[in-house]
């Protein structure tokens, strides 16, 4: 290296020093410690003892693990297909040459900004079984079909699309990501298409969408990685099903069990910290995989 | 056609916000009426003493009479009998006295007792027919202060805690602003910092790095929780709100990254004529990079202000004890204490936790759509 060179690396290196400290001490540490604690019997209050593979083994067995596995891929598999439907929905009507369109951006997007302690305050209110907006709204009408509407949160079979409901109300922020990527497709591609005489379909079909594929690439893999890591929402409510008794079990019947909720209690309720960790390099794993696989996807169709 | 698809989910996307606020706005019983009913209302009706305030318990279905007992233990009570109960107890020759007769459909109305009423005063009560009630459209917005002297969680009734161990309203508004002033301060200096070294310095090993620092990105936070809690145990940060701003002051992947992408993007003439003036390259970045970047440290702060105020897993792992919760981790607490059942006090104070950031939202609203849109350009 020339001292020229020498040089550069220094001030580059002093202007990345903070972040050479974060990234050790609040990442790339707590990475590698998480794996070894994962082969640990482990708790804050005693130090690690290996134990081999001990806590996976235990995963393979453990129902609870494979009850909040299951719920968190059910959820994500509800949420993220919904969600960008929605999401791309309302941003291709946003798209459209309409007056008013910053109003409605705004109100699309005001409530994916709202703190996710007072959104489930908000919908714990709205799905509430006796007394809840929602039901007194559809009761009449599910009364002429002789039904009865569900209690959502504190049914096990509909806490989950009560939650999945819920998330939709919050997909402003991926619209406002597919309204900048519509905004990108180059306009004459859709008066080429027009000329041809192709049908409002195929203009989506085959302008619009590989237009915005990286866009919906990039949201899905966001929303699939977000999804799957829910916790406050699940925690908040399930907590106010339980009547505030801070057992965190994931009611009702634990329906609202999910992995991250799953994990935090095994690691900071029960103390076992070393079978959490585990717990948390299967979803690293999972969260690889699904990404891997989007990529692969994405590549074949993106391009 | 569009604009009925349009007008209709913008419906569906506010419906929930107007509900938040009504009911903050009612009194609780009204809350718990089916149908739902849509204005907050106060009910008039005279009980004997002029027009008094009153709360609209029931209608009852049966005729029947307002009776007083005369003797025995119970002299006084006053209770509601209908017509078939009434004549039992007149055949048994219990001691009554009719006050007064009620046909069915008539409301039992009690007086709302002022706020200030002593304990233990027993509100008045008759039944009126709905000719005699009174209905004006009326925000009940003492439901705020009572909600938010009462999100300590201990009861909703303030005399029944010693002010020692009341931790206010404003002390969990504080925790929150000094986590999200902290950390946007954090945020906005170490990230331009750094995110120069990556953009505007040629070293060697500089893009290297700079793709392992892109792959943390992908890191789920779950994966981080218990050794971080270990390190800020270590630090003896925990139970206080440094382990929630002090990482800010080290950077994070998605502001360097939103970061450089700005820097990069500013002439490399201006530099160079820098640095034949001789400036070194921390007054590069000081006096010209700096000035020209206020758009996007304003998008990292906004961000980051929004992710600290709505911030629930950081504050539930870190913190123990109440004064030194933020304002998200004592609402839940509220609830969870409460039981779920004070829905205006509830939706009071989700409303009060709301208004900051759509406040920050109307003050900053390009500086967001364009943070976010940039977010998505990425890949």
């Amino acid at each position: 290296m020339t001292p020229a060179e020498k040089k550069n690396v220094f001030t580059g290196l002093a202007f990345t020093s903070l972040w050479i400290v974060g990234l050790c001490v609040f990442t790339a540490y707590p990475v590698i410690a998480s794996l070894y604690y994962s082969f640990c019997d482990y708790s804050i209050l005693k130090s690690a003892v290996w134990i081999g593979g001990e806590n996976y083994r235990e995963l393979v067995t453990d129902d609870l693990f494979w009850k909040s596995l299951g719920n968190t891929l059910l959820y994500a598999a509800l949420s993220v297909p919904l969600g960008t439907a929605v999401a791309l929905a309302l941003a291709m009507l946003l798209n459209c040459d309409v007056r008013g369109r910053s109003f409605f951006r705004v109100v699309f997007y005001l409530p994916s900004i709202v703190p996710v302690v007072a959104s489930s305050m908000l919908w714990l209110w709205i799905f509430n079984g006796e007394y809840g907006l929602l039901n007194g709204l559809i009761s009449p009408v599910l009364g002429w079909f002789g039904l009865t509407p569900p209690a959502w949160f504190t049914d096990p079979t509909w806490a989950k699309p009560a939650l999945v409901l819920m998330s939709l109300w919050g997909v402003g922020n991926a619209m406002v990501i597919y309204l900048a990527g519509l905004q990108n497709v180059p306009k004459e591609l859709y008066e080429a298409a027009a000329i041809d005489g192709a049908s409002a379909w195929r203009r989506f079909w085959h302008v619009t969408l590989p237009g915005i594929a990286p866009v919906v690439y990039f949201n899905v893999v966001m929303g699939l990685i977000g999804s799957l890591q829910i916790f406050a929402q699940a925690y908040i409510i399930s907590d106010a099903a339980n009547g505030g008794t801070g057992t965190h079990d994931g009611a009702p019947a634990r329906s609202l069990l999910f992995y991250t909720m799953h994990l935090f209690t095994t690691a900071f309720h029960d103390l076992r910290m070393g079978y959490a960790s585990a717990m948390a390099y299967v979803l690293f794993i999972v969260i690889a995989a699904l990404t891997w696989l989007a990529t692969r996807l994405s590549r074949r169709h993106v391009e | 056609m569009i604009y009925g698809l349009l007008g209709g989910a913008a419906c569906v996307f506010l419906v929930p916000f107007a509900w938040l606020v009504i009911t903050s706005l009612k009194p609780i019983e009204q809350s718990m009426t089916l149908p739902p009913s849509w204005i907050p209302r106060a009910y008039y009706a005279d009980l004997g003493a002029g027009k008094t305030e009153v709360t609209l318990d029931y209608r009852t279905r049966q005729s029947g009479a307002v009776v007083e007992r005369v003797a025995g233990e119970n002299a006084g009570a006053m209770l509601f009998l209908a017509d078939d109960q009434l004549a039992q107890l007149t055949d048994a020759d219990e001691p009554l006295r009719v006050l007064q007769r009620v046909e069915p459909g008539w409301w039992r109305a009690t007086e709302k007792l002022p706020r200030d009423a002593p304990a233990g005063t027993p509100p008045r009560w008759r039944f009126v027919p709905d000719s005699d009630v009174e209905s004006r459209v009326k925000f009940r917005w003492e439901n705020y202060p009572d909600a938010l002297g009462s999100l300590d969680g201990g009861s909703s009734d303030p005399a029944s805690l010693t002010s020692k161990h009341r931790v206010s309203f404003w002390r969990f508004t504080a925790n929150s602003l000094i986590v999200c002033v902290l950390g946007v301060i954090g945020t906005v200096f170490s990230n331009a910092i750094v995110a120069y070294g990556f953009a505007r310095i040629r070293w060697r090993g500089r893009d290297a790095f700079f793709a392992v620092t892109l792959a943390t990105m992908m890191v789920p936070f779950p994966v981080l929780m218990v050794p971080l809690y270990g390190v800020f145990r270590e630090l003896n940060m925990i139970g206080t709100l440094m382990p929630l701003w002090v990482p800010a002051f080290f950077g994070s992947a998605f502001n360097i990254f939103l970061m450089r992408q700005f820097f990069r993007a500013i002439p490399e003439e201006l530099s160079e004529a820098a640095r034949i003036d001789g400036c070194s390259e921390w007054t590069i970045f000081w006096r010209i990079i700096l000035p020209l970047s206020k758009p996007v440290l304003a998008t990292a702060g906004v961000l980051h202000f929004l992710h600290a105020w709505n911030d629930f897993l950081g504050p539930l792992l870190y913190l123990t004890r109440k004064e030194t919760f933020p304002l998200s981790l004592a609402l839940q607490s509220f609830q969870a204490q409460n039981g779920g059942v004070q829905w205006h006090h509830l939706m009071a104070a989700s409303t009060v936790t709301i208004i900051p950031v759509v406040v920050l939202f109307f003050f900053a609203q390009k500086t967001f759509v364009q943070g976010i849109a940039t977010t998505g350009s990425k890949s």
